[in-house]
C-alpha cells in the first residue's frame, strides 16, 4: 500500500540507557501496512524497552520514529495513541473486574446527551463490542459480564479488536501468545492474521519462533539491545531462524520441539 | 445477629432455584443489597425495642434522618474515593476546619454567606488538592498522606482559631445572617424536613449518576480496578483522584455549614470521627477498601443504618454506649457478606 520508500513505520538507530545500563544500543526496525514484522529476542534483550519508546511510554536517548516518512516524537502514549499505535501489552490493560463493553470502551467511551445530561451511551457501546467480538470469530455471550470470566486467549483476542476498532494503524502486540496453551494461542494467531490482512501494520513481539514462523513477513532478532540479525520471510528457514535465536546450541533440540508443534497446531 | 440469619437466607434462596429469572439473580446479588437488608433489619430492631418510646414517631425520624444526611454527605464523595482505590482520614477534620474558614469571615468579618462558603471552599480545594497530589505524585499511602493531614489540619484550625478569636468557638451564626439569601440553603426545612436530607439525596443521586451512567464514572472504577491498565489506556488516573479528594474535602464544608446553622455555632472539633463514620458507611454499602467496587446508594443505605444505630439506642432502655460495639458488629458482618455475595457474583458468571 505504502510506497516502498516509506514504510508505514520505521524506527531507526533508537539508542536508550537506563543510567549505565544500555538497553539498546542503535535498534532499528520497520513496518508495512498489511506486514507482520516478528521482533524476537530472549529476556532481557530489550524488547520490553523497544515497545515501550514506539508506544510513546518512554523517550528514547537517541535515533527517530518515522510515521509514514514524517519525523515524530510520541508526548505520552495517548499521543502515539491518537497517530494509530495501539499497543497490546501482556498484562492486556483490561480491568479484569469490569465488564466486557466497559473495557472495550475504556478510555474511549461513547456519550450522547449534552452539557450536564452528557452521558455513557451503553446501548452502543454494548451493540459495537458484541459487533467487534463477534468477527473475531469467538462467543463471548454476555458483554456486560465481567472480563475475568473469559479465558486469557479470548481476553487477548478482545484487547486486539478493541485496538482495531479504534482505528490502529500499526498494532504492537508484547508476547501475545506466551500466556497461552496450545488451543488459546491459536485463537490469538489466527485472528492477528486476519488483522494483517485488513492492512494493519503489526509488530508482534514475541520469544516463541514456532508462533513467528507461523505468521511473521519480516523477522529481527535483538541481542542485548542491538538487532542481530534481519530476515525477510523468503530468505529464511525455520531451522535458521531458530539457529539465530539460540544462537546454534540448542537447534536440535528446538527443532524438535517445533515439528511436534507443527503436528498439534496446524494453522 | 438478626441480620446475618435473614440475609444468608435471602442470599442462598436465588441461588439454589435454578428457575428464578436472571435479572432477579442479579438483584440480590447487587452491592446495595446487604446495606439494603441491614437498614431494614436495624429499623426493625428498634421499631420493636423502642418503637413506643418514640424511634418509630416523626421526631425520632427526623433525627436519624438529620444525622444520616450528615455521615452521608460526606461519605458519597467517599465512595467515589474507595472505589477509585484510595481513602481519606482527613474528612472529619476537614470538617471543623470548614466551619471554622466559613464561620470566621461571617462573624468577625461580617461577609455574606456565598463570600464565606467561597473561602471554606478554597480552603478544601488546597486540601483536596494536597492530599491528592501528595498521594499521586509520590505515590505515599493514602492512609498515611491523609493521616498526616488529619493531625496537620487539626493542629492549624485549632492553632489559627484561637490566635485570631482567643476562643475555640464561634457562635451565633445565625443571628448575624438572619436575612442572607443563601440561609435556606443550609439552615431550616423543606416540607417539615431537614434541608441536610435534602443534600444528601442530591448528591447521592449524582454520585450515583457520575459511577453508572458516564464516562467519568468508568474511569473511576478503572483508576481502582487497576490502575496500571488504566492509565495505559489513557485514562488521567492522577487528576481524578486529585478530583475526587477536592470533592471529599468539599463535601465537608457542605456538612459544616449545615451543621454549624443547626446548632448555631461553630467548633475546632467539629466532625471529629466523621472520617470513621463515612468510611464504615461506605463498606456497609458495598464498597471496597481495595478499590473497583462500591455504591453511592448502599452508601446512602449504610448511613442510613449507621443513623439508626447511634440515633435509636437514645430510645431504648439499653445504654447508649453499646452504639459502638453495635456498629462494630455490623461492620465486620457487612464486609463478610459483601465479601461472599461478590464471590458468588464471580462464579455465577464464569460458570455461564
Amino acid at each position: 500500500m505504502t510506497a516502498e520508500s516509506n514504510p508505514l513505520l520505521s524506527a531507526r538507530g533508537i539508542r536508550k540507557s537506563f543510567g549505565a545500563i544500555e538497553a539498546l544500543s542503535g535498534v532499528s526496525l520497520t513496518v508495512n501496512s498489511g506486514q507482520i514484522a516478528c521482533l524476537l529476542g530472549d529476556n532481557g534483550a530489550g524488547k520490553s524497552t523497544l515497545i515501550k519508546i514506539l508506544s510513546g511510554a518512554l523517550k528514547p536517548d537517541g535515533g527517530e520514529i518515522l510515521l509514514a516518512g514524517e519525523r515524530v516524537v510520541f508526548a505520552s502514549p495517548k499521543d502515539a495513541l491518537d497517530r494509530g499505535i495501539a499497543t497490546v501489552y501482556q498484562d492486556l490493560a483490561i480491568v479484569a473486574v469490569m465488564p466486557i463493553y466497559r473495557n472495550f470502551f475504556l478510555g474511549r467511551e461513547p456519550e450522547h446527551g449534552c452539557g450536564l445530561l452528557r452521558r455513557l451511551d451503553k446501548r452502543t457501546a454494548i451493540r459495537i463490542a458484541e459487533e467487534e467480538i463477534g468477527r473475531i470469530g469467538i462467543d463471548v455471550g454476555d458483554v456486560r459480564r465481567p472480563i475475568a470470566t473469559l479465558s486469557g486467549g479470548e481476553r487477548q483476542s478482545v484487547a486486539i479488536a478493541r485496538a482495531i476498532h479504534f482505528g490502529a494503524r500499526i498494532l504492537i502486540l508484547d508476547e501475545p501468545t506466551s500466556a497461552l496453551g496450545v488451543r488459546e494461542a491459536e485463537i490469538v494467531l489466527r485472528f492477528t492474521r486476519q488483522a494483517k490482512e485488513r492492512g494493519i501494520g503489526i509488530v508482534f513481539v514475541t520469544h516463541n519462533v514456532h508462533h513467528a514462523y507461523l505468521i511473521g513477513d519480516t523477522f529481527e532478532i535483538l541481542k542485548r539491545g542491538s538487532v542481530s540479525v534481519t530476515f525477510e520471510r523468503a530468505a529464511l528457514s525455520k531451522e535458521a531462524l531458530l539457529a539465530q535465536m539460540s544462537g546454534g546450541s540448542e537447534l536440535t533440540r528446538l527443532a524438535m520441539a517445533l515439528e511436534r508443534d507443527e503436528a498439534d497446531a496446524d494453522l | 445477629m438478626v441480620t446475618g440469619s435473614s440475609k444468608a437466607a435471602r442470599l442462598a434462596a436465588p441461588g439454589r432455584q435454578v428457575c428464578l429469572a436472571d435479572r432477579l439473580r442479579e438483584l440480590f446479588l447487587r452491592a446495595e443489597l446487604t446495606a439494603g437488608v441491614s437498614v431494614i433489619a436495624v429499623f426493625a430492631f428498634f421499631a420493636i425495642a423502642a418503637g413506643d418510646h418514640g424511634f418509630l414517631s416523626f421526631v425520632g425520624t427526623k433525627n436519624y434522618l438529620q444525622v444520616a444526611a450528615g455521615i452521608g454527605i460526606v461519605a458519597t464523595p467517599i465512595t467515589l474515593l474507595l472505589v477509585a482505590g484510595e481513602f481519606d482520614l482527613s474528612v472529619g477534620t476537614m470538617t471543623a476546619a470548614a466551619g471554622i474558614a466559613v464561620a470566621y469571615p461571617i462573624s468577625f468579618l461580617g461577609w455574606p454567606i456565598w463570600a464565606s462558603m467561597s473561602a471554606g471552599l478554597v480552603a478544601a480545594a488546597i486540601v483536596g488538592t494536597a492530599n491528592g497530589v501528595l498521594v499521586v505524585r509520590f505515590g505515599i499511602p493514602s492512609f498515611l498522606v491523609t493521616l498526616g493531614m488529619m493531625f496537620f489540619l487539626r493542629g492549624v484550625t485549632l492553632g489559627l482559631t484561637l490566635m485570631l478569636t482567643g476562643a475555640t468557638q464561634i457562635f451565633r451564626l445565625k443571628a448575624l445572617r438572619a436575612h442572607d439569601p443563601m440561609l435556606p440553603l443550609f439552615a431550616g426545612s423543606v416540607f417539615g424536613l431537614p434541608v441536610a436530607l435534602f443534600w444528601w439525596l442530591g448528591m447521592t443521586a449524582v454520585a450515583a449518576h457520575i459511577l453508572t451512567n458516564t464516562r467519568y464514572g468508568n474511569w473511576i472504577y478503572a483508576s481502582g480496578g487497576d490502575p496500571d491498565a488504566a492509565a495505559k489506556m489513557g485514562i488521567p488516573v492522577g487528576p481524578l483522584k486529585v478530583a475526587l479528594y477536592v470533592a471529599t474535602a468539599m463535601s465537608a464544608v457542605i456538612v459544616a455549614m449545615l451543621e454549624m446553622f443547626y446548632v448555631d455555632l461553630a467548633d475546632v472539633t467539629q466532625g471529629l470521627g466523621k472520617e470513621f463514620e463515612a468510611i464504615t458507611s461506605a463498606v456497609v454499602g458495598g464498597a471496597a477498601i481495595t478499590g473497583g467496587f462500591g455504591s453511592p446508594i448502599g452508601t446512602a443505605l449504610g448511613a442510613l443504618m449507621f443513623s439508626m444505630i447511634s440515633q435509636g439506642f437514645f430510645y431504648t432502655d439499653i445504654n447508649d454506649n453499646w452504639f459502638y460495639a453495635f456498629v462494630g458488629a455490623m461492620l465486620i458482618l457487612a464486609v463478610i457478606v459483601n465479601g461472599y455475595t461478590r464471590g458468588i457474583a464471580a462464579r455465577r458468571t464464569l460458570a455461564k
